[in-house]
């Protein structure tokens, strides 16, 4: 019996069947097609197809491009988290809300107008383009689009601790001696840190996985612009299905190593949390 | 409260926050928050307003014929027609998922979470090519399907299943911290008292879980309305037949028809405004709900 204890609530095998085969038909029946397909290949034609130097390039701009914009995140998020919850100004409910943009815009839609924005003679643009940087068409380009996706994930990670930090810890700092600055840097900020670390990771994860928002903004050239899952989109618009597959599960590999780190976060959050 | 931090849209509990005592200097403030704002302008407010500006480039006229053009509309069909089927399946999903999963004691339960969670770390375009592998041409079952006449991939199947896989967790996501949280004592008194399950759930489990539930089920919305890479795989972009708004969208763009492309987005942007008003307006019911229940 998978129950652990008795009960007489009703409804068990019910809900549990229909979630197990609900899930099994949906999620893993597909996701399981997909191991198999790549079982099918030597691990020799696996590592071909991953060392390729073209897949190399684009899992290095994929992972960097992420990196950078999960990085800013950390620092713009938690500036944004931090004036959200501290401060009082006009529009302030409203600029909230729109935190969340990139979550309930379709990214197609978030594709086009960072491409119309950051084009060498867009709103934005036309000023980098005139100090010689090059922004749409570009790896810039694609970080952008991938800063862009990642904004809200920091700032609402860090939110609800900073909202929970005790205004008592603050004045005790205060009061013996600490300057605003070292109140921040030596009380506030190491309590954030659990929060602000998963919120990269999170930003990240999601990044590492991005098409709609990018292939716009990127130019899509192979070697210099092009992402990993345009290029898994490429192999199968050629028919290759194998290599797809081996681009794709390896994807799959590293995704699952961020979801394990982040779920690590979250262990040593909750242990900070009790202590 | 709901969802924690893995969850991406995390119910935000304002607490009230106490008055601070002691703060930064005014100058401090003011340029944090116009960094803040900046970020969010360059970033955010700034491809915003160039999807409204664009769309109505060339004028009223242009707008309501970029929204009213054969193709645009039967990709509005396909899009809300993706989505009246994904949201009420992943509701009952959801549903079930949390009744089980918050109200019963059972092993496997940490893998079963987990396992609920896959889509979420899945790229859409890997969401979409494992369905081109079962269903497609080449795929496990190609044969099958072709010898019967049956077309998933590259038809309207296909859309619906990729943008069930993708928007898979929504609902669950939401439910199952909220459920867990709220315990099972009420329920089974409801159960002695001598309700049957059904009545123990519609009388005591739904009215407490409705905003959650509301919660869910408009972000399930949002992204089944407005996935791009997954169905972009799956699609097979044939006009007029398997193209969603967000297809269309592409489309238009790839076409050098910019006013058009932006037209259909603005449709698009509205729907996401929308459903972040919802959500604004959720958390604030939510909000309430918790203050009068720790009032009484």
């Amino acid at each position: 019996m998978l129950l652990k204890q008795k009960t007489i609530l009703p409804g068990f095998a019910m809900s549990l069947g229909f979630t197990l085969a609900y899930l099994g038909l949906i999620v893993l029946i597909p996701l399981g097609a997909m191991i198999l397909k790549s079982l099918e290949m030597s691990p020799a034609e696996f590592w071909s197809v991953l060392s390729h130097p073209r897949t190399a390039a684009s899992f290095g701009l994929t992972f960097t491009a992420a990196a950078v914009g999960a990085a800013v995140n950390l620092v713009f998020g938690l500036l944004i988290a931090w004036v959200l919850v501290r401060y009082d100004f006009a529009g302030k409910r409203v600029v909230d809300s729109l935190v969340d943009i990139p979550f309930a815009l379709p990214t197609a839609v978030a594709g086009i107008a960072l491409t119309a924005a950051y084009a060498p003679n867009g709103w934005l643009g036309q000023f980098f383009s005139a100090a010689g940087i090059k922004t749409a068409f570009s790896p810039l380009g694609v970080t952008i689009a991938l800063t862009f996706i990642g904004l809200p994930f920091v700032v609402r990670t860090v939110e609800p601790v900073l909202q929970d930090l005790e205004a008592e810890v603050e004045e005790a700092a205060a009061s013996l001696g600490a300057n605003r600055w070292q109140t921040f840097a030596r009380v506030i900020f190491p309590t954030l840190l659990p929060a602000l670390l998963t919120g990269f990771a999170l930003a990240f994860a999601r990044a590492v996985g991005e098409y709609g928002s990018v292939v716009f903004i990127s130019g899509n050239m192979p070697m210099k612009t092009e992402i990993v899952p345009l290029l898994i989109m490429t192999k199968l618009e050629q028919y290759d299905y194998a290599g797809a597959v081996a681009i794709a599960v390896g994807m799959l590999g590293v995704s699952f190593l961020i979801l394990f780190l982040i779920n690590l976060l979250q262990w040593w959050t909750r242990r900070r949390a009790v202590l | 409260m709901a969802g924690g931090a893995a969850s991406r849209f995390a119910f935000k509990t304002r607490a009230g926050s106490s008055a601070r005592v002691i703060g930064e200097p005014v100058w401090v403030k003011r340029c944090l928050i116009g960094a803040a704002l900046i970020y969010l302008s360059l970033l955010l407010f700034t491809p915003l307003l160039i999807v409204l500006v664009t769309a109505f480039q060339k004028g009223a006229a242009f707008y309501a014929l970029s929204l009213t053009d054969p193709d645009a509309l039967a990709a509005l069909r396909l899009t809300l027609l993706t989505a009246a089927i994904a949201v009420p399946l992943n509701l009952v999903f959801g549903i079930a998922a949390s009744w089980a999963i918050a109200k019963f004691d059972f092993h496997g339960k940490n893998l079963l979470l987990t396992l609920i969670d896959l889509p979420f770390s899945v790229s859409p375009v890997v969401s979409g090519l494992v369905f081109v592998l079962l269903f497609g041409a080449q795929g496990y079952w190609g044969g099958w399907l072709r010898e019967h006449d049956i077309k998933i991939i590259f038809a309207a199947p296909g859309i619906v299943l990729a943008t069930i896989f993708v928007t898979f967790p929504f609902v669950a996501r939401e439910l199952i911290p909220l459920m867990q949280s709220q315990g099972k004592e009420e329920e089974e008194a409801a159960i002695m008292l001598g309700a049957n399950g059904f009545q123990a759930f519609w009388r005591v489990t739904l009215p407490n879980i409705k905003w959650g539930l509301l919660y869910g089920v408009i972000l399930c919305n949002a992204r089944a309305m407005g996935e791009f890479g997954a169905v972009s795989v799956v699609s097979g972009h044939i006009r007029g037949l398997t193209n969603t708004l967000p297809l269309h969208v592409e489309i238009l763009y790839n076409e050098y028809n910019f006013t058009g492309a932006f037209a259909v987005s603005s449709l698009l942007l509205f729907l996401a405004l929308v459903t972040l008003g919802i959500k604004s307006f959720i958390e604030a019911q939510y909000a309430r709900q918790l203050k009068e229940s720790q009032g009484s």
